[in-house]
């Protein structure tokens, strides 16, 4: 009979080191990357709602927990990270659409389109983050 | 004739069936979450921004707008959900020991559930202290 904890004897999806290096590959991989990150900095912007919750200090200063996260936001790591997490939605945004495209009405599955179409992604995710970034900080 | 590996599960065995026939389910439901994203996350990105340059009291403001209210507890779900159902096909890629997979896949439920609560009510108690 099978112990407690089973293995489960089946192949997994193969690893990052299996793949020859081509632009459809490195969009698939950065799917699975940024969706993973975005999952993590979900909760910065979970703590963020939060804190919008909390009652005003009796001087009339916002929260210490609101002020602690427009500090870390603020700072220089902070601001490198929303240029991340920006870079990382828009391109989870733009390779959505395809997915959904390819599922759907079964756009843009010859190899020449997909290759031009991952790097347009690529392009929109680092263009757009930069744009997003200038907009927040200079208008 | 050289035997390939029997890649089935015990259960596949145990019954003579293949999947367990959820996987149609789950991908639907990635996708119509991804397809409410669409329209909510642009969304969301603009106000944020702006929102988050307000300072407290106006961010407050912000969320206190029935609106931005309703707008931001649809995205927080869609896009919960749609965390969860993702991370479980990555979960599920890359751990095949049972019992850790299992551990993490509820964890996974655990935490993006916990995250919605915290949001969702978070954005309902500024909507109503701030917004009445």
């Amino acid at each position: 009979m099978s112990s407690g904890d089973w293995t489960d004897p089946r192949p997994l999806s193969p690893h990052l080191q299996v793949w020859r290096f081509h632009l459809t590959m490195l969009a698939s991989i950065m799917h699975r990357i940024t969706g993973s990150a975005l999952y993590f900095g979900s909760a910065l912007i979970a703590a963020w709602i939060f804190a919008l919750t909390l009652t005003p200090q009796t001087t009339g200063e916002a929260p210490q927990f609101y002020q602690l996260i427009e500090t870390l936001i603020t700072s220089i790591p902070g601001q490198i990270l929303l240029v991340l997490w920006a870079a990382a939605v828009l391109y989870h945004f733009a390779n959505g659409i395809r997915h959904l495209l390819w599922d759907g009405p079964r756009i843009g599955f010859d190899p020449k389109t997909a290759s031009t179409w991952s790097a347009f992604n690529f392009l929109f995710a680092i263009v757009g983050a930069a744009g997003l970034w200038a907009a927040a900080t200079f208008i | 004739m050289a035997s390939s590996p029997d890649f089935s599960t015990p259960m596949a065995r145990a019954r003579g069936l293949g999947s367990a026939k959820a996987g149609t389910d789950h991908h639907i439901r990635q996708r119509v979450s991804a397809i409410a994203l669409i329209f909510l996350v642009p969304w969301f990105l603009y106000s944020v921004i702006h929102a988050s340059q307000a300072g407290f009291a106006g961010a407050q403001a912000w969320v206190a707008q029935p609106w931005n209210a309703i707008l931001l507890i649809l995205t927080f779900g869609a896009a919960f959900y749609h965390m969860r159902l993702g991370m479980q096909v990555v979960i599920e890629d890359y751990i095949n020991k049972s019992g850790r997979k299992s551990a993490l896949l509820i964890a996974n439920t655990f935490a993006t559930l916990a995250l919605f609560a915290v949001t969702a009510l978070s954005v309902l108690k500024i909507w109503i202290s701030v917004g009445a």
